[in-house]
């Protein structure tokens, strides 16, 4: 319990650091928030209006930078991440909860896909090393070092727009209605499956290689060879014996993936005019939109924390030796 | 009992001929000629040579001798564990069951493999810190021993076996919720000669099970498996360096060199008659415990480059009484040129092997006084 208790301590202050690292960064940027806005809307905001800008976005001259963070840490307490400025007047938590599932459906399950596909074929490969399956190893590697973008285009080229099996953009089909009835979901599938499939082509060579080796390694343990000797079979050797220690160090990684799910997808989501998270901070930072800059960038830094949070758990589960007891 | 040790056998059987030797009565298990090479290019390294060894029933056998010398190739050829890049390339590994049934452990399919290890022959390894599966506790590695054998035993009635094994080596039942990395290095060794014993084997093979403790443990650990083998009377191949330590727990000792055994007899035998000049180097490398002072020498030089050896004998570059038919033929196994000495010892040396000798066209010499001591 006392370890728990002492994670937790950690990650308070890690909050506590990233939240008021959030605070800092956009007002140590150059221009100005306000300016920028009323510059863009060209006139149709009265200059007068620039005061009651300020306060509303927590930016008034005359108050201290110190009453500014406190401000700031209230409205975070009370879930309030202000107002976007390009979806004047939608608050940046509704643009967030409408972007956020998007993104963490497909990238997530992409993400779980390529994860347990990777470690699979890594498992037998780096069981039976030496053999033809050895040649998927160059053949993953070699999408995974293709630039992402590249890759994506071609795929869309290929795909959408030569054959046209699947739809070049988007996340449905806009004469649909969202609801959770089976066409649209069925819609949702089709079209994230050419996203979903680039994210797993190019991601999962990391999986296939970082499994592979560490099966290498673990088959040489001797407690691999003890399993041999005791006549365990041999799914039960690979499995429980070698996979289970090899697979370790591929589970903190992936919880460390899941982190960068909601932040690190932003070249896809552009590629495929996909409307998630990233694609709205892309819009975000071109329009100079703060709040919403800030309030994806916080909620990208309590998803990364998150998944730190699930990644000590498991590993705690996984591997006794990483337990503090008593 | 069924242990029968050699020393007590009577002295007045028939002196047989030289060239023949008498094989170990009721066998348990038979290495022959084993032979094993590292490497899958054209070069191999010829790690065994043509190696022979019989286990006798109830009998604890020591292998003997210097680090790279064999002696664990030896253990893992014979299970068929050996990890690439080695590779058997000749011989045979007869196991003979309670009831007289032989199988040839080297030819068995992977299934019948797999069902004769644990069962049949087990294996305490070398390294007790690395042998247990970290993540496991070891209740649940002895008891999954026993079920992949036995699928009819719940896992229950496997982890109540499992207590009584680590109570059978003095370790308290409630540690069968311990994982690996709370116990000290002896008791994880205990919790491997527990799991060894899980099935009942009748061969135990033990790789140097004592060399990463220190001495008061080995003590410990070497009675324990003497006494388990008062209590079930199984048959021990103990591997170790340590000479001294198998003249106290083998009842016959063999001495390997550079790939071969070089000599092959009864423990008391090897220690007080030696009569290969290896064994009698290694056994003035220590100071004896008991008995008169003896002039420690150790062996000058260092052991041959396997993938260097020509004809000859390996050991003749650092051998006192190395003649010029030592570079001429390897020697083999043969009964000792010393009248009155227990029929079933073998040594591999010319100086014991006149026609050998003659055989290449060379005057054999006679056998040294320290190599004929009485």
């Amino acid at each position: 319990m006392r370890f728990f208790l002492r994670r937790f301590m950690f990650y308070v202050i890690t909050f506590w650091a990233a939240v008021t690292i959030n605070f800092i960064i956009p007002r140590l940027l150059p221009g100005d928030p306000v300016s920028a806005l009323i510059a863009k809307n060209q006139g149709r905001i009265s200059p007068d209006a620039t005061e009651a800008l300020r306060a509303l976005f927590g930016l008034d001259e005359n108050v201290s930078i110190w009453q500014q963070y406190l401000d700031y840490w209230n409205l975070i307490l009370h879930g309030e991440l202000g107002i976007s400025f390009t979806y004047f007047p939608t608050p940046v938590t509704e643009v967030i909860q409408q972007a956020l599932p998007w993104t963490i459906g497909l990238v997530g399950i992409a993400t779980i896909i390529s994860f347990t596909i990777g470690t699979l074929i890594g498992t037998g490969i780096g069981w039976r090393r030496g053999t033809w399956a050895d040649s998927l190893l160059p053949i993953s590697t070699f999408f995974s070092s293709v630039p992402y973008f590249w890759l994506a285009l071609i795929a869309i080229s290929l795909f959408s727009v030569t054959l046209g099996w699947f739809p070049a953009s988007g996340s449905y089909d806009r004469s649909l209605v969202p609801t959770w009835s089976w066409e649209f979901i069925g819609s949702v599938i089709y079209y994230g499956f050419l996203p979903a499939m680039t994210i797993v082509i190019s991601s999962i060579a990391g999986w296939i290689l970082g499994m592979r080796n560490m099966m290498v390694t673990v088959s040489s343990e001797d407690y691999v060879t003890v399993a041999q000797a005791k006549g365990l079979s041999e799914r039960a050797v690979m499995f429980g014996y070698a996979a289970r220690n090899a697979v370790l160090p591929q589970v903190s990684s992936f919880a460390l993936s899941l982190g960068f799910i909601v932040g690190g997808t932003l070249v896809m989501e552009i590629v495929f005019s996909y409307q998630g998270i990233g694609y709205f901070l892309f819009t975000a930072v071109a329009a100079k939109d703060y709040p919403l800059m800030q309030g994806i960038f916080l909620v990208i830094t309590l998803a990364v924390l998150f998944a730190n949070i699930v990644a000590d758990f498991v590993y705690g589960v996984l591997d006794p030796r990483t337990r503090q007891e008593g | 009992m069924s242990i029968t040790s050699p020393l007590g056998h009577p002295q007045a059987q028939p002196q047989p001929q030289p060239q023949q030797l008498t094989p170990v009565s009721d066998p348990v298990l038979e290495i022959k000629n084993l032979s094993v090479d590292y490497g899958y290019d054209g070069d191999p390294v010829h790690v065994l040579r043509q190696v022979s060894l019989t286990l006798g029933r109830g009998e604890v056998l020591g292998l003997a001798g210097e680090s790279g010398c064999g002696k664990s190739t030896l253990a893992y050829a014979a299970t068929r564990l050996l990890p690439p890049p080695g590779l058997i390339t000749g011989g045979e590994v007869l196991f003979t069951d309670r009831d007289g049934r032989q199988t040839d452990i080297l030819r068995l399919n992977d299934a019948q493999l797999r069902a004769s290890r644990w069962q049949d022959l087990a294996i305490v390894f070398q390294g007790a810190m690395n042998s247990l599966n970290p993540v496991f506790r070891i209740g649940r590695q002895i008891a999954d021993g026993i079920r992949a054998h036995r699928p009819e035993v719940s896992q229950k009635e496997a982890l109540e076996r499992s207590a009584e094994l680590l109570e059978l080596v003095g370790i308290s039942p409630d540690r069968l919720r311990s994982y690996p990395h709370q116990l000290s290095g002896g008791m994880r060794q205990r919790v491997m000669i527990a799991m060894a014993l899980a099935l009942d084997p009748q061969v135990l093979i033990m790789d140097e099970p004592t060399t990463a403790l220190d001495v008061v443990m080995q003590r410990q650990i070497v009675e324990q498996i003497a006494d388990l083998r008062e209590r079930l009377g199984f048959s021990v191949i103990f591997i170790t360096h340590d000479v001294s330590l198998l003249i106290e727990i083998a009842d016959r000792i063999a001495i390997m060199y550079a790939g071969e055994i070089v000599e092959d007899a009864a423990a008391l035998d090897v220690y007080q008659r030696p009569r290969h000049p290896y064994s009698s180097a290694l056994l003035h490398s220590f100071p004896p415990l008991r008995g008169p002072r003896r002039e420690l020498t150790g062996i000058p030089g260092s052991p041959p480059d396997l993938s260097k050896l020509g004809g000859g004998c390996p050991f003749r570059d650092r051998c006192a009484f190395a003649f010029d038919a030592c570079s001429k033929v390897n020697p083999e196994l043969v009964h000792p040129n010393v009248v009155g000495d227990d029929p079933r010892r073998s040594v591999a040396c010319l100086r014991h092997d006149p026609a050998a000798v003659r055989a290449v066209g060379e005057e054999p010499l006679p056998v040294p006084p320290e190599l004929s001591l009485r």
